[in-house]
């Protein structure tokens, strides 16, 4: 891949001294702390300087969520034909219901469950321990949900910290109810980011599920599994059917309106390939040491990004795929230009900086660069070696790069390097906003979506540049 | 892997499926939905520390402190972020295991020198997620410590309050918190003899800006000098001038110092504030009142003659005026709203303040719940129900139930529209009826947070919202022979 075009006003020098300048406003151990994470970007070096996957500094504002939001929101929600229970107190299910849109087809309360199952832990609850509470609140779940195809326990702070044995119940529950009972100790505390979420919830996949069920139909030359799509704004629903249309069979989906039995069932798959590698790259290397499934990372944001993964998808079956990938490359290509025809007249030359979770930080940069907007600076939450690693050819020399950024350390990066354009959170929207900065959340898709596949191009095309050309910015500076 | 055999998938018949939606609609299995003992599904109630959150954003230079897991302070961040589309800046001292392990100590005066340092607190108020709760962090002795060491200055403002999830609701942690604050900034500031001659109005945990920016008008027209408690006005409906401010407004801290010396303090929300009333009933000069919230125009009435009667003022033409205005609005619309039944969700204080306003209009307040209260709650809405045997006769009142059986009482015992936060969207879908959307969180729709709901104009608006969303039903489902000019 050619390096990226060095961007005007983008220095080395600049962006370590903006570094520099922001570090010296921290106490000294906060500074020592902070500095391995923050860089300028050098794209032909194979390892990323920056330094992540580390415990979130106390006090600086941390944008990070907790294992738990990692596994109940990211990697259990949005299975639709499961009760996921949100096991502890009240708050963490509340929090976490609904707000991800991780959209499922079905019948809500009758064959998909996007409700909030709790235990709502009480006092007696942590005196006492929660196990026989579970135990029945399972039972309860089952008898008012009877085509619910499994259920998740998913714990929260307490549970482990008092000492339950969740296991214990899932395990006889399963075989009292006839039907997956799987744990997942993903207590909040644990780890240091949403990140140890994500894997706890793999393994229990792991342990709990692959491999319990298997596929109706015989399996075939062009099955595959669509690894870490968890349909934002429906995602699942733009990106399956461009492999579809490739010919390719797509078995399961993990986790976006997914199945869990069809989860389970995996293991039959010719090829696994990833969309959040962050998320699901542990589960791909299990099915690949256990199963012999390869796998294959690919980014779907962005017609050049898509049709070099279509590619490389079709490289790894006979002719006939790689004839029906070219031909839905063809058939996109005019959708795609008149897309870009429309937007990048009125976005070419404008720069965004992004600040997401796992994946997103450089797997969108080609969506914007197919709009001709140049993004400055990037970083994760959640991320680790591996993602930075695969981050640093994607950015202009220079740019900068943040890890676990702080509000304090990205409200001076944006305030120096005056972006056009931020797309980060919910937490960081509105202080953008408030100073005049268009904004769009790059975890919700702020409520538009789908941003995935071709279909997802248009909508992504049309909300950038509805937020940086909003005539709404005009009026933020009064006359008098 | 277990020793459970490989089995093909589970395919569930159309009809199965058929059966069991029907059946979910059912008084069967309305009766086995309320049978249950364990299992919660959809509660109307989040945790202590979101409501504790709520106080802290309200003071002046305030930064709200979680002590305990990280991700805790992003979901009330989040959550508050959505519901008002404003910053909710909040840190937290991230424990992680070492901290359940050994306490957290460390995390505490790590983040509380990082954060005054970075953020230049005026003031830190530090309250608990269940994590450190069910180690049993000692609070008092770490930040005692932390003064001791020098890790911030002796004299920063570090309220803090134990706010356990596995207890109450955010009601409750709104209540310790503001508790906490004020016990703290006023200790030592009460003078013998001295009287501010103010009003102390604490509005309770309300996610309506314009219901805080509704109390000050009929103060300013009173010309009652007060202090607001826990204002976030300001905080939550700032401006968007191109400068981001990171302490936009909150109560003066001299305010609430010598707010002990107040003339009169009045709490508009009984459940959220009862053990800060209590105290500020044992500490506190003058008269202590608490009403209910006014909403409707009875509570409104109430609320101004106690203010007039504290402060010997009388209550001016212009708010005489605007009762008669709404009044008029609710002699005008009474027949859109008179006779319907209303489904009511949401906290103790608002679903009494809900219930009276129906009342007032004639409508029916049929299925009335709150997934978390008490005996003492269901009697005093009980009470309330009992004043209108006309209207009130019809209403049954659950308490420690959620919105699954909400939606069951919905779909057995059908209503015409539904009144709470967003998440009760789900069983107006159900049973596809109207939902006028109050309280928090409202994360659906917009400007929600900006349009009072208390006072007589909260009672235009929220009549005009009820009346009008009938008036379109009706277009637009009526046939072509009864679509007519006016309504």
């Amino acid at each position: 891949m050619a390096e990226r075009k060095p961007i005007a006003g983008i220095t080395k020098e600049r962006t370590e001294q903006l570094i520099e300048e922001t570090l010296s406003a921290m106490p000294e151990k906060a500074q020592k702390k902070r500095a391995p994470h923050l860089g300028a970007n050098e794209p032909s070096v194979s390892s990323c300087a920056v330094k992540s996957n580390k415990k979130v500094v106390p006090g600086v504002m941390s944008q990070r969520g907790c294992a738990y939001a990692g596994a109940k929101g990211v990697v259990w929600g949005p299975i639709r034909d499961v009760v996921h229970v949100s096991h502890g107190p009240v708050g963490c299910g509340v929090y976490s219901w609904g707000t991800r849109r991780n959209l499922m087809q079905g019948i809500p309360g009758v064959t998909c469950f996007p409700l909030d199952f709790t235990s709502d832990f009480q006092e007696k609850d942590i005196v006492y321990g929660g196990d026989k509470k579970l135990e029945k609140l399972l039972r309860e779940a089952d008898e008012l949900f009877p085509l619910c195809k499994g259920l998740s326990v998913l714990s929260e702070c307490p549970v482990g910290l008092i000492g339950d044995d969740i296991n214990a119940v899932t395990k006889k529950m399963e075989k009292e109810l006839g039907k997956l009972v799987i744990p997942c100790n993903c207590e909040g505390f644990r780890g240091v980011s949403q990140s140890l979420g994500h894997h706890i919830s793999n393994d229990s996949i792991r342990d709990f599920v692959i491999g319990k069920r298997e596929f109706l139909d015989a399996p075939g030359p062009y099955d595959i599994a669509l690894i870490g799509d968890y349909n934002i704004g429906g995602d699942v629903w733009a990106a399956k059917p461009i492999l579809e249309e490739m010919g390719l069979n797509v078995k399961s989906i993990w986790t976006g309106d997914g199945e869990i039995e069809k989860i389970a069932s995996t293991y039959q798959v010719k090829l696994n390939v990833i969309h959040c590698y962050r998320s699901m790259n542990y589960m791909c290397k299990v099915m690949e040491e256990k199963w012999g499934i390869p796998w294959i990372e690919y980014n779907f944001f962005g017609p050049t990004k898509i049709a070099e993964s279509i590619r490389a998808i079709a490289a790894r079956f006979d002719d006939t795929i790689k004839e029906k990938g070219e031909q839905v490359i063809a058939k996109y290509s005019a959708m795609a230009q008149a897309v870009i025809d429309e937007y990048k007249p009125r976005l070419e030359g404008k720069t965004a900086m992004l600040f997401v979770g796992g994946l997103r930080p450089r797997h969108t940069v080609g969506a914007y660069e197919d709009l001709g907007i140049q993004i400055t600076g990037t970083g994760y939450e959640f991320a680790h070696q591996d993602d930075y690693d695969r981050t640093a050819p994607e950015m202009a020399k220079g740019t900068l790069i943040y890890d676990d950024v702080s509000e304090f350390e990205l409200e001076k990066f944006v305030e120096e390097f005056k972006p056009d354009l931020v797309g980060s959170g919910i937490k960081e929207k509105y202080v953008f906003q408030k100073a005049g900065i268009p904004f769009r959340q790059m975890h919700s898709w702020d409520y538009s979506g789908p941003y995935h596949g071709y279909e997802g191009f248009k909508i992504f095309a049309r909300d950038i540049d509805m937020a940086i050309n909003s005539p709404t910015w005009d009026l933020v500076k009064s006359p008098f | 892997m277990s020793e459970v055999a490989v089995r093909p998938l589970t395919e569930h018949s159309p009809e199965e499926i058929e059966r069991v939606k029907n059946w979910i609609n059912t008084e069967e299995y309305k009766e086995k939905n309320f049978a249950r003992e364990a299992l919660v599904i959809n509660p109307a109630h989040a945790c202590q520390p979101l409501g504790a959150q709520m106080v802290a954003h309200g003071f002046e230079g305030s930064l709200p402190f979680v002590h305990g897991s990280q991700g805790c302070a992003s979901y009330f961040r989040s959550t508050f972020s959505r519901h008002f589309r404003e910053p909710a800046a909040a840190t937290a001292d991230a424990m992680t295991e070492d901290g359940a392990v050994f306490g957290g100590q460390n995390n505490l005066h790590e983040g509380l020198e990082n954060a005054y340092t970075l953020y230049k607190p005026k003031l830190m108020p530090i309250y608990t997620t269940c994590m450190p709760e069910v180690i049993g962090d000692d609070l008092t002795a770490f930040i005692r410590n932390a003064k001791n060491k020098g890790v911030i200055p002796e004299d920063l403002p570090t309220p803090y309050a134990n706010t356990p999830s596995f207890n109450g609701t955010h009601i409750h942690g709104y209540d310790s918190m503001l508790n906490a604050i004020l016990q703290y900034l006023t200790e030592g500031q009460k003078v013998e003899g001295k009287c501010t001659g103010k009003l102390n109005l604490i509005p309770g945990f309300d996610g309506n800006t314009g219901n805080l920016r509704e109390y000050k008008k009929y103060l300013e027209a009173m010309d009652i000098p007060y202090t607001m408690m826990a204002d976030i006005t300001d905080v939550f409906d700032s401006v968007c001038d191109g400068e981001y401010r990171m302490y936009p407004g909150g109560t003066k801290l001299e305010d609430a110092a010598d707010s002990i010396n107040g003339k009169a303090t009045i709490s508009l929300m009984k459940y959220s504030t009862l053990n800060t009333m209590k105290w500020i009933g044992t500490e506190y000069s003058g008269v202590k009142e608490t009403l209910p919230l006014p909403m409707g125009i009875k509570k409104t009435d109430a609320f101004l003659m106690k203010l007039s009667e504290l402060f010997g003022k009388p209550i001016p033409q212009s708010l005489k005026d605007e009762r008669g205005r709404a009044v008029d609005a609710m002699t005008d619309a009474h027949q859109y709203i008179h006779g319907k039944k209303f489904a009511v969700a949401g906290d103790p204080d608002y679903l009494l303040g809900i219930v009276s306003f129906l009342l007032e209009m004639g409508a029916i307040p049929y299925h009335i719940l709150c997934s978390r209260s008490n005996k003492k709650f269901a009697k005093e809405m009980q009470a309330l129900l009992d004043t209108s045997p006309l209207y009130g006769s019809q209403g049954s009142v659950y308490v420690n139930k959620d919105l699954w059986h909400m939606r069951s009482l919905c779909m057995t015992d059908p209503v015409d529209a539904i009144i709470g936060d967003t998440h009760c969207k789900w069983v107006a879908r159900d049973a596809k009826i109207p939902h006028f959307r109050i309280g928090f969180p409202v994360m659906d729709r917009v400007n929600i947070h900006r349009t009072p709901v208390i006072g007589y104009q909260g009672a235009i608006n929220f009549l005009t919202v009820i009346a009008n969303k009938f008036l379109d039903i009706k277009d637009e489902t009526c046939e072509d022979q009864w679509f007519e000019m006016m309504r």
